[in-house]
């Protein structure tokens, strides 16, 4: 039973990093930016987490709320600040300047909460899975992480192509100054793009902190990258290929490390990054760019 | 009262005076010509008449309201919207969300509505629909309601622009070369198109365009710009018989 216990926590890591290349996805797909800040979003979720139920006791789903209320801000606010005056910018600067902003968060993590990586305490509270007669156990963790990242693929899906919003945020995706002269506003569009992406981010986090309890100020930044890989590999603007390339990247590390090397689970994971790029550099489910001439 | 009265609006990008001193009045219900040889600055004029460049000198004024300066989505607002030289649909989304996007803004409903789909969410989205769907069948598109933008033939794609335009509900509606690419059956088809939508809308519209036929076809009265300036302007025959309009377009 090794192989099936190896895939149940893969599909658990997978569907962590799916949430969190949902979030790459959608601010990639709309503002044309890869946010390499997310990552360090989901940290500092993690950590509200903790401080509102380690620290201030607060009721755990209360926490959840308040954390993805504060990355929601957190994210608005590094974009107004941070991407906003780049608008017309090269992709470059704005790549560069969201490194910056990742190793901003970081250090302030590490600033006020220290380098000693605190224990996390898990959200989630539901009963255990046992299946054949106790030879798999799937737990609490895994089964909400499976439930709460297929929620989020179906209700991120119907929000952004059955409503007012997420039709502004596609036309916007598609043209930005033929969306402006339509009416749409861009900047309030591109900032509600940050808003949910960085709710996700908190999410995830609550998600990710409760399956490996570990947190420090880093503790975003591998996953964060893992996702995007993901997100590349399910082909990047694509919120089922999110989806998919979440779930194919968290069993293959996971196999990865069990059958291969635990030391090149991480090495696995980027190599097929190179060789999805190399044949399909729109990634599975990604538009093929056809260039009008 | 002219609906639209531009006064000696000028641009300058660092020492090039792309539009000099440029004034043109236009009444309600009007359908106006801009013409001009290649590079005399008409797309320029729409876009400061649109708010994607601010005009270094004049004033823009739409039905007494002033809107020199004032920001694209403003401009919109106050009622004008425009069609591209190149087609600028959103052209992964389906015809009928094309028109539905332009609507954003006249049927609004909060995020949070969309996202938990309270009764607000129903009856705003089923007004949308209604009235796009009214908008395409002018247009003879609500049969091709779902078809992805990019795969219409060229010439609806130019009636699509044009409807998904008139959904923001302008007073004025800028048309940007609307014949270009297209053969003379297809100009004659969208010169019945534009003179449909001036009666049925009741609509002003300007338009730049260098198909002659549809300038002396449609268009009322007509504006020549040359080198960033107005070269004359008035009824459309006197001004295409003016020798220094054939001598700018013809060269001596």
């Amino acid at each position: 039973m090794g192989f099936l216990d190896n895939l149940i926590n893969g599909i658990s890591l997978g569907s962590i990093y799916a949430v969190i290349a949902l979030g790459y996805t959608l601010v990639y797909g709309i503002a044309k930016m890869l946010n390499f800040a997310h990552g360090d979003v989901i940290m500092v979720g993690g950590y509200v987490i903790f401080t509102m139920m380690t620290t201030l006791h607060v009721n755990p789903y209360l926490s959840i709320l308040i954390s993805m209320a504060a990355c929601t801000l957190l994210g608005i606010t590094i974009e107004k600040i941070a991407y906003k005056p780049l608008r017309q910018a090269t992709s470059l600067s704005v790549l560069i300047t969201a490194i910056g902003v990742s190793y901003f968060l970081q250090n302030m993590a590490l600033l006020i909460f220290g380098e000693k990586p605190v224990t996390f305490t898990s959200v989630i509270n539901l009963p255990k899975i046992t299946l054949f007669d106790g030879q798999i156990i799937i737990k609490s963790e895994t089964t909400a992480a499976i439930i709460v990242s297929v929620l989020i693929v179906v209700g991120l899906s119907l929000f952004v192509n059955k409503t007012r919003s997420g039709r502004a945020m596609l036309a916007v995706s598609e043209d930005k100054d033929a969306a402006q002269l339509m009416g749409i506003n861009v900047n309030r569009t591109i900032s509600l793009t940050f808003a949910i992406g960085s709710g996700l981010a908190a999410v995830a986090g609550a998600l990710l902190c409760s399956t490996y309890p570990v947190l420090s100020n880093t503790t975003g930044a591998m996953p964060g990258i893992k996702a995007f890989v993901a997100a590349v590999f399910g082909g990047i603007g694509s919120i089922p290929g999110a989806m998919i390339g979440g779930l194919l990247i968290g069993i293959i590390e996971i196999l990865g490390r069990a059958y291969i090397s635990p030391q090149l689970a991480d090495a696995i994971v980027f190599a097929v990054l190179i060789i999805v790029l190399m044949v399909k550099p729109t990634g599975i489910l990604g538009k093929k760019v056809s260039e009008k001439v | 009262m002219a609906l639209l009265e531009v006064k000696k609006l000028g641009i300058s990008f660092g020492g090039l005076r792309a539009v000099d001193d440029f004034s043109i009045s236009i009444n309600k219900g009007e359908l106006y010509g801009l013409i001009g040889p290649n590079g005399a600055g008409k797309t320029t004029i729409f876009n400061l008449l649109t708010g994607v460049y601010k005009p270094t000198d004049g004033s823009i004024t739409l039905d007494g309201v002033n809107l020199t300066g004032r920001s694209t989505i403003e401009i919109n607002k106050a009622g004008i919207a425009r069609t591209f030289q190149n087609i600028r649909l959103f052209s992964n989304l389906s015809v009928l969300d094309n028109v539905k996007a332009a609507l954003t803004n006249r049927y609004t409903y909060s995020t949070v509505t969309g996202i938990f789909r309270l009764p607000k969410y129903f009856s705003a989205e089923k007004a949308m629909n209604e009235e796009a769907m009214k908008l395409l069948s002018v247009f003879e598109l609500d049969g091709e309601a779902d078809t992805i933008a990019a795969n219409l033939p060229y010439g609806k794609q130019r009636k699509l622009e044009i409807a998904r335009a008139l959904a923001t509900s302008p007073k004025l509606l800028l048309l940007d070369e609307p014949a270009a690419g297209m053969n003379p059956n297809e100009t004659a088809e969208l010169m019945n198109t534009i003179r449909q939508v001036r009666d049925d809308f009741d609509m002003t519209v300007l338009l730049i365009e260098h198909d002659m036929s549809l300038v002396s076809g449609i268009c009322e009265r007509l504006s020549v710009l040359n080198f960033g300036q107005l070269l004359c302007e008035g009824k459309t025959a006197e001004v295409l018989s003016n020798p220094e309009v054939i001598t700018a377009y013809l060269g001596e």
